[in-house]
């Protein structure tokens, strides 16, 4: 390729940073050219979002220096950075809903009318500067409507439009496209390209390898806080970056289940839904589940894989649909129901929506089976403890003590402890919406020997997951889910190459 | 010892105590208990029975913020309450002299009860179907309500005459105060309700995590709405205690302020005003250790109101002690003192 | 899109029209330019109460404080006065006092991570304590420059008139729509009601910005409570009992969000208005009693606050 090498405008040496009881950071490098975008790849906790954190002043580094074009920088709070030409997207960061477009791309930098003539925010400057920033970056908006209005990738759009808008030479691009789909990260992607051309540099931040091989051209690894390497992107492909990533060689497939079809095929589903759906989420699909099977649900992000659990597990109000059980139509009018009827359901989001961080692992273990037992029934101290220790004890969940509070168990264990919920009130239907998100390799590979044995055990088990590799790992059958509906069925054994076939082939008509 | 200094209920018991010893200082005969008339006298007692009504519509107030709500209507309904038991008891001289109640007793205080437990619903309703915040849905009831009370009673304070109902608020049973009878039993039974089944589990769960409790299969919204009929029905027998008490019905007074009296004495016995931990206990300590308060005061001859003064220094007190923010301030101080550079 | 912005507001605005014809027609002599002119006269000090309010509400907080501290200010004033103190002195240093009161309250709420309704509640418990402090007798104000605003009137025409206190409410309200509108700190306002972190992201002066509304809002009560003394010429511990609920009433009614981050200050002055023609029209009828007014304003509240959950329904499924 070219023999110049343009200039590096960010350059980080040596980073370290600690934290009680952790060192976050050790040794790190980054450097960064005026016009590339670079990823910055690493498992969950090898240090990606306190390097990001340091570069943009939230923390300072207990030693190493920063860089901005061969001046040594010290940021000292985010405003800070970004004066000196550093800025970042978050990502929580988000536009404020009641404001309007232009509102969210100028606030705390709104021009002002001169004294003479009334001074305060002058409101037609504030406009002509955010269409004249949105035009220059080739988005088509209306900057006078509310934020709130906007579809989410819009929304990204103009959060990134806001962090440019004071000349950045450097942007950070922290897990940008998470909450978008194929379409919408086109969007953004025209837009980090026309920013790289205009020579901004970009720290591009994801978990999503494809992408980082479709818009990077380098990218630097860290591990556990460590600095690995730093590679042109078509020097190293997918599964080196993987091994680098975690640190050995990953073996490729060969791993599919050795587990027996079975003959469920001939027997009734357990779960059956006819007709499901929910306006804005899930066009009108079915779906059937066999006892002793597991189900895998693949599909890009966004396209309706989350919607349809929840839907199944009755915690949205489906506009159309029957579910029924064992061939019965179920009245199923919301998660308490779905838990009388034998199902369970490991919801995506840990924090938000499945542990209660406060209370003990034990109660945390109990809770569903006690909802299931009602108010009189109760599941007395004893019993609970026994219930709590046999679980964690067959599913390996790392704690203290069964009364430590679940919240200070690392996120693998948290999700472990909330499968054990669910076992605990041995499910017919299991749903398990990315239980493997944001563990690490090795509980990963825990987790998914779990789903197998439970299946193995009777149990029908509808396996959700973002990575296909993981689906198509354990899944009997693949069902392929494309903008909201049904793009068709895989049998065992398909490889992902079929899967994202199948989710292409669709998306063409 | 610091397995004593972290106990829930280490610091409420200790500031009573410390009330306690304070206020036997100033005034020697303080702890001294008499038989007379049948019963225990003193001020002791005398405090525990004017706390009643308070560590009753607390013990309420404490379940609806475990499940992370909040209701300041629970004066109103006190005023609510008692309108209707003093309209349906008033009292008339009869033929032969005697004062008979309108209508049977158990049936005018069911009313009550029943009228005010349906308030609790109401506020229930409105969390947990419409949507609302808390503190917003009850401030609709704190407002109406007062307005529904003094249309019950013709703005007027109404008097009652009929002898057995002052039994709730001014007798005595075994010696000790009916009111505080009322009051522990409703504290034994609550603390049965919590411990012997799952209801303390999943009051926990939702006040800790309210999305993960629905998805757990926790019907929150029915326990939700118990929870807010409940603190409703309390606030009705608080409603009764007081108005037999002054043997009357006052629909702009009964139980002014009472809600925030009762928030505090939650917040005082160590209950977290974000939801989720939460101590029984604690609050019957939290409403003695006001009334406490409120009795000093009175014996030291300062006048009443001072004691809003004290409130708020307590309130200030305890919130800065639960707030995170305020601690790593105070052992990051301790700690630059302890150690200079 | 803007008509959307602007629905709350316009229902507000329709309501109080509505109210005024169900006035002018059921009772004689209620359309008359004085009647109207005596809703702002009569609630001039709530009004300048609601507007700091709104500006709280807007960020998602609450001021529980501000009934308390409008007695702590008629206490201080009288009692200033009372020991001879310029008028003009004594109202500077309320209204100091106040600005005072209400950003410590913020500083509690903002540095200590602490609920702005158990913060403010204290303050109230602490205000009103000190009120009796001072003194649990009313004070009466017998200084002349207080006596000459009290009763002075400004002709507007038609032969009616405003009081001076009506024309201070109506120059507040005018400054609060500037501040929230052409503002970097109105601006930021509305968006820490929008999300507080996000805000903090976009590194707008939240801290600051926060501590500055509950300032505000001790600054107008204190100013409500100058008002009020022109109005009842005594400084008393009972003074504005409950008016912070009368205050958050006018608020919801005016079309705020609860929530924070939606809402205008002309609103609140309708608000503001309702509540007083309502009362203005109990007694017009003169059958019905005060407590109605309570009744009406609960069940107001109750449909204002229904329509905003309809509202909120209506954004979030948009997104």
């Amino acid at each position: 390729m070219s023999t110049v090498e343009p200039e590096i405008v960010l350059r980080a040496r040596d980073i370290a940073r600690a934290f009680p009881g952790v060192q976050a950071l050790a040794g790190v490098e980054l450097s960064l050219r005026a016009g590339e975008v670079h990823a910055l790849m690493g498992q969950n906790g090898a240090g990606k979002s306190t390097l990001i954190k340091v570069l943009t002043g939230v923390y300072s580094p207990d030693a190493g220096t920063i860089e901005l074009s061969g001046k040594i920088i010290s940021p000292e709070s985010p405003i800070h950075a970004q004066e000196l030409g550093l800025s970042a997207v978050h990502q929580e960061s988000h536009l404020l809903p009641n404001l309007s477009v232009a509102e969210n791309i100028c606030a705390g930098r709104y021009p002002r009318r001169p004294w003479t003539r009334g001074g305060g925010i002058d409101w037609r400057e504030t406009h002509k500067r955010a269409r004249e920033l949105l035009a220059g970056l080739g988005i088509d908006l209306d900057v006078t409507q509310l934020a709130g209005g906007l579809p989410a990738a819009l929304q990204q759009l103009a959060t990134v439009a806001r962090a440019v808008a004071t000349d950045a030479r450097v942007l950070i691009l922290d897990e940008p496209t998470s909450s978008l789909d194929a379409d919408e990260v086109q969007a953004l992607f025209a837009l980090i390209r026309r920013l790289r051309d205009k020579g901004v540099a970009i720290l591009f931040v994801t978990h999503f390898l494809d992408q980082v091989y479709e818009i990077c051209d380098r990218m630097t690894v860290l591990r556990n806080g460590k600095f690995v390497g730093e590679y042109p992107c078509a020097k190293l492909d997918a599964r080196g970056l993987v091994a680098a990533m975690v640190g050995r060689e990953v073996a490729n497939a060969e791993r599919t289940v050795t587990q027996a079809p079975a003959d469920a095929v001939a027997k009734p589903p357990v779960l059956a839904a006819k007709d499901l759906s929910r306006r804005g989420h899930l066009k009108p699909m079915d779906i059937e589940l066999r006892a002793g099977e597991v189900l895998g649900l693949a599909g890009l992000l966004g396209s309706g894989r989350t919607e349809l659990a929840r839907l199944l597990f009755a915690l949205d109000e489906r506009d159309s649909g029957e579910i029924s059980i064992d061939g019965q139509v179920a009245d199923l009018r919301g998660p308490a129901d779905a838990l009388e009827l034998g199902l369970g359901f490991c919801p995506e989001d840990r924090k938000h929506s499945g542990i209660v961080a406060e209370l003990s692992v034990r109660e945390n273990i109990a809770l569903a089976l006690q909802a299931r037992m009602g108010l009189r029934k109760f599941l007395k101290f004893s019993e609970q403890c026994a219930l709590a220790e046999k679980l964690v004890a067959a599913l390996g969940v790392k704690t203290a003590s069964i009364e430590t509070p679940i919240g200070q168990l690392s996120g693998g264990n948290q999700q472990k402890a909330i499968i054990a919920r669910w076992l605990a009130t041995h499910p017919r239907v299991l749903i398990l919406d990315e239980p493997t998100r944001g563990i690490d390799v090795a509980a990963k590979q825990e987790l998914m020997r779990e789903v197998l044995a439970l299946a193995q055990g009777g149990t029908a088990v509808l396996f959700i997951s973002a990575e296909i590799e993981e689906v198509v790992r354990v899944s009997d059958r693949i069902m392929v889910l494309r903008d909201r509906s049904k793009a068709g069925e895989l049998p065992r054994g398909s490889d992902e190459d079929a899967v994202y076939a199948m989710i292409a082939s669709n998306s063409a008509a | 010892m610091r397995r004593l200094t972290q106990h829930a209920l280490f610091w409420p018991a200790l500031t009573l105590l410390l009330l306690l010893v304070a206020s036997s200082v100033f005034n020697p005969s303080f702890l001294s208990l008499a038989w007379r008339d049948g019963h225990l006298f003193g001020s002791v007692i005398d405090i525990l029975n004017r706390a009643a009504p308070l560590m009753v519509v607390s013990l309420g107030m404490t379940l609806v913020i475990a499940v992370r709500g909040l209701d300041i209507s629970v004066g109103a309904v006190v005023a609510i309450a008692a309108a209707v038991a003093a309209l349906m008891i008033g009292g008339n001289f009869n033929a032969s002299g005697e004062v008979a109640s309108k209508y049977p007793l158990w049936l005018a205080l069911g009313a009550a009860l029943a009228i005010a437990a349906a308030c609790g619903l109401w506020n229930g309703l409105l969390v947990v179907k419409a949507g609302m915040q808390p503190i917003v849905a009850t401030l609709i009831l704190m407002v109406a309500g007062r307005g529904i009370a003094q249309l019950l009673t013709g703005g007027q304070i109404i008097t009652v005459y009929y002898t057995p109902f002052f039994k709730l608020g001014n007798g005595f049973l075994l010696g000790l105060p009916v009111a505080l009878w009322i009051a522990a039993l409703l504290f034994a039974a609550l603390h049965l309700l919590l411990s012997r089944t799952a209801l303390g589990l999943f009051i926990r769960s939702i006040g800790g995590n309210p999305e993960a409790a629905r998805v757990a299969g926790v019907r929150s919204s029915a326990i939700t709405l118990c929870v807010y009929t409940f603190c409703g029905f309390a606030a009705g027998i608080a409603g009764l205690i007081i108005s037999s008490n002054v043997k009357s019905a006052d629909a702009n007074n009964a139980g002014q302020l009472l809600e925030l009296d009762a928030i505090l004495a939650v917040t005082l016995g160590g209950t977290a005003l974000t939801g989720g931990r939460f101590t029984l206990a604690g609050t019957v300590l939290g409403a003695l250790i006001i009334q406490t308060l409120t009795s000093m005061i009175y014996s030291l001859g300062v006048p009443p109101e001072v004691n809003l003064v004290v409130k708020a220094a307590l309130v200030f007190a305890v919130m800065l002690l639960q707030s995170p923010e305020f601690r790593a301030l105070i052992t990051g101080l301790a700690r630059r003192g302890a150690a200079p550079p | 899109m803007i008509s959307r912005r602007l629905l709350p507001l316009t229902i507000t605005i329709a309501l109080f029209i509505a109210m005024a014809a169900f006035g002018a027609i059921r009772y004689d002599g209620f359309l008359s330019p004085q009647v109207f002119l005596n809703l702002l006269i009569d609630n001039a000090f709530l009004c300048v109460v609601a507007i700091g309010m709104t500006f709280v509400i807007l960020t998602g907080g609450i001021d529980l404080s501000v009934g308390a501290v409008i007695a702590l200010t008629t206490m201080i004033a009288a009692s200033l006065l009372d020991a001879g103190w310029n008028p003009y002195a004594a109202m500077a240093f309320v209204l100091v006092f106040g600005a005072l009161f209400g950003a410590l309250q913020g500083f509690l709420i903002q540095r200590f991570n602490l609920a702005p309704f158990i913060v403010t509640l204290a303050g109230m418990f602490l205000a009103r304590g000190c009120c009796y402090l001072i003194s649990t007798e009313s004070i009466p104000i017998n200084d002349s420059t207080f006596a000459v605003i009290a009763q002075a009137r400004i002709p507007v025409g038609f032969g009616a008139s405003l009081t001076i206190g009506a024309v201070i409410a109506l120059v507040v309200v005018a400054v609060a729509m500037r501040i929230a509108h052409s503002t970097e700190f109105g601006r930021t306002v509305y968006a820490i009601g929008g999300g507080e972190s996000s805000a903090r992201l976009m590194g707008l002066s939240v801290a600051r910005t926060k501590i500055g509304v509950y300032l505000l809002s001790g600054l107008f009560a204190a100013l409500g409570g100058i008002v009020m003394t022109f109005y009842m010429l005594s400084g008393y511990s009972l003074h504005a009992v409950g008016l912070e609920l009368d205050a958050i009433a006018a608020v919801v009614i005016g079309g705020t969000l609860l929530a924070g981050g939606v809402g205008y200050i002309a609103g609140t002055l309708f608000g503001v208005l309702i509540l007083g023609i309502i009362q203005t029209l109990l007694a017009f009828d003169g059958n019905l009693s005060s407590w109605w007014t309570k009744i009406v304003v609960g069940a107001l509240l109750l449909l204002f606050c229904l329509l905003q959950r309809l509202f909120e329904g209506h954004t979030r499924k948009k997104t």
